[in-house]
């Protein structure tokens, strides 16, 4: 967003000739965003060169800076045996990498969705004039700011399937027949990742929707009550459409939050394929396993598709960051 | 088309009581005006009016019909807010085409037809494909009346609608708001101000309101020249009435001795003695303003320019025929 703050300058100049004070204008505002590319340059631009270029090295743990350059065989790399077949190997030829991508993908896709529809809600309800507003505000945002290794923990006692108290309720309210081990089971454990991680980001989305709704004039629903707007349409035809701009940017925060998820995963369901993401793959390779290089690979992978969808999320959903398209 | 009758109407927001018992008859086809200081409740009367706020007590009837609880949409009004409320996301003619698009059985050609009709009234027909942000303001509040106009109202309702604009547009839209009512003159219309220019301008009558509660009803001319109170003979005309108070009002036989700017005449042999703290000129008229020891300075109107010099003493009297007298409780005295 660094060039989208000087943009309009830069457009605002380009009939005349520069005038000295928007040089100078210029220049400020170069000098404001040194420390901020400075600071990102180390703490994000530097690894990430890094870890591209391990992944196109033979790099391990205990010989990081003896890696070799190996080019591409990291990706995908195939032998032609004897027989006449061909064997792939590498992070692209590899099930457990794709299990991973489904796996993130699913849960991106569902945790965001119901986060969005459950925040929608909340948001509205919130937009709402009623006593003890400002309280209800501020305690829906208490699973937002309960760590995330805390509320992980916290659920994974709640879901535990001889003392949590969820199968214990269940069980009582003759919902279940038997326990259900949620976080071990692999039919479950997706489920009980979503659950949490819903139950921990429905109010973030819900205030990024509120700022957008608070946005949207009163008047125009008067407007719309004489038009004879029935509620129902009221949302559909003007709310939605006011608030899709902060929804759009809402949503792809939690996407790129989601598709990189690893502390609830990692504490909630370990050592669990039915829940692995891309993150929890590359980090188990990187230092659990010694494969460094591959772990190099993966999170370059996973950094390549966030990037890719982030332009083509901006791009074909004309997302605009600067509040709104009023 | 409809006639509208307020019986006791009252409003109150929680401990606070806004519209303290309203009994009001607007004709059919009428301009009624509501004016009144800020905070007397006109904005609220409207909103009643127009069902957009719940009634504490008393009937709304529209045509004999008790309106209570029906829905704006119901009572077939249509109202132009202060702030214009165009939907920000759609295009002029989305704008006005919303509420009959929604409304089923309008075909799309009897919609676009009434469209065009109200655009050419208001000449934005060729702003139709725009954005209400790629308007100006006067622009603006013209498509809202249009919208309000396609909805085809028997009531139309005026939110202060002018205040937003500056004085050269405000005289040019109140201007065709007057037209506007000769060519819809079946629709009954109010219209909320604080302007009194605007009431006198455009009313057919006049209701002055303060503090929840109506303080006279009449057409302009009878509140300027037979106001009702102190506060209605102030508030009516500009430059504001004068009042004279002490052994001025003592020789009238009253408590307040009322005269408009325009009613005193300066000669040598004025009974009046006042010093001049300023003069206004405007060009057709001026303003000259006295000091003759009463809380306020009076005004005295003149035509054409006038040269008094600050700190000069000039004479001054009232044309007799349009004193008005006012007694300790501020009713006039006839």
């Amino acid at each position: 967003m660094a060039t989208d703050a000087l943009a309009p300058l830069a457009t605002a100049n380009a009939p005349k000739a520069k005038s000295e004070l928007m040089l100078q204008r210029a220049r400020a505002a170069r000098l404001f965003l040194i420390p901020m590319l400075v600071a990102l340059a180390i703490v994000a631009g530097w690894p990430l060169l890094r870890s591209i270029y391990f992944s196109f090295t033979d790099a391990t743990l205990n010989n990081l800076y003896g890696a070799e350059w190996i080019g591409f065989g990291n990706y995908l790399r195939w032998q032609v045996l004897e027989s006449g077949t061909v064997r792939y190997r590498g992070v692209l030829a590899d099930p457990d990498w794709w299990n991973a991508v489904w796996n993130t993908v699913r849960f991106a896709f569902w945790s965001v969705f119901w986060e969005t529809i459950l925040g929608m809600i909340v948001a509205l309800v919130l937009n709402a004039e009623f006593k003890g507003r400002g309280i209800v505000r501020a305690a829906i945002l208490i699973p937002w700011a309960i760590p995330t290794i805390v509320s992980a923990r916290m659920w994974s006692w709640m879901l535990n399937d001889q003392f949590g108290i969820i199968n214990d309720l269940g069980m009582k309210l003759g919902l279940l027949a038997a326990p259900v081990a949620w976080t071990a089971s692999a039919d479950t454990a997706m489920t009980a990742v979503l659950i949490v991680d819903i139950w921990k980001t429905t109010p973030f989305m819900a205030l990024l929707i509120l700022a957008g709704l608070q946005m949207i004039p009163r008047d125009i629903y008067e407007a719309a009550e004489i038009d004879g707007v029935h509620p129902v349409k009221q949302f559909f035809r003007i709310t939605l459409p006011l608030v899709r701009p902060a929804l759009m940017v809402a949503i792809i925060f939690r996407v790129l939050d989601a598709l990189r998820i690893f502390d609830l995963i990692y504490v909630l369901t370990p050592n669990s394929s039915a829940t692995k993401t891309m993150s929890v793959l590359a980090q188990e390779n990187l230092f659990q396993f010694n494969n460094f290089a591959e772990g190099s690979t993966q999170s370059t992978l996973l950094f390549l598709m966030i990037a890719i969808f982030t332009v083509l999320y901006i791009w074909i959903g004309k997302v605009n960051f600067d509040g709104g398209d009023r | 088309m409809a006639s509208i009758e307020l019986r006791n109407i009252k409003k109150s927001f929680g401990a606070v009581n806004v519209i303290k018992g309203v009994d009001l008859e607007v004709k059919k086809g009428e301009f009624m005006v509501f004016v009144g200081p800020s905070g007397c409740g006109k904005s609220t009367l409207l909103r009643l009016i127009s069902g957009l706020e719940d009634i504490t007590s008393g009937e709304m009837l529209f045509d004999g019909k008790v309106v209570n609880s029906l829905t704006p949409s119901k009572r077939g009004i249509a109202m132009v807010f202060q702030s214009y409320a165009l939907y920000p996301h759609m295009t002029v003619y989305e704008n006005m085409a919303f509420g009959l698009k929604l409304d089923k059985g309008h075909s799309k050609d009897e919609i676009r037809r009434r469209v065009e009709r109200a655009a050419d009234m208001l000449q934005i027909r060729q702003y139709l494909d725009r954005l209400p942000k790629q308007l100006s303001g006067g622009q603006r509040q013209r498509v809202a009346i249009g919208r309000a106009i396609t909805r085809d109202p028997k009531v139309f309702l005026f939110d202060e609608p002018l205040s937003n604009l500056d004085a050269a547009l405000r005289v040019a839209t109140r201007i065709e708001i007057a037209k506007l009512h000769e060519e819809m003159n079946d629709v009954t219309m109010i219209y909320v101000t604080h302007d009194q220019v605007e009431a006198m301008t455009l009313a057919d009558r006049i209701c002055v309101l303060r503090d929840g509660l109506v303080e006279q009803v009449g057409t302009p001319m009878e509140l300027y020249e037979r106001p009702d109170s102190i506060f209605v003979a102030g508030f009516i005309g500009s430059p504001k009435m004068n009042f004279l108070t002490k052994d001025k009002a003592a020789a009238h036989n009253c408590a307040t001795l009322g005269i408009r700017g325009e009613h005193l005449t300066v000669s040598p042999d004025g009974i009046w003695e006042g010093t001049v703290i300023h003069t206004e000129n405007l060009g057709a008229d001026s303003y000259v303003y006295l000091d003759m020891g009463e809380e306020e300075p009076v005004v005295v109107r003149l035509d054409g320019a006038s040269s008094y010099q600050s700190g000069s003493t000039v004479r001054v009297s009232p044309q007799a025929e349009n004193i008005h007298r006012f007694d300790e409780a501020g009713k006039p005295i006839r």
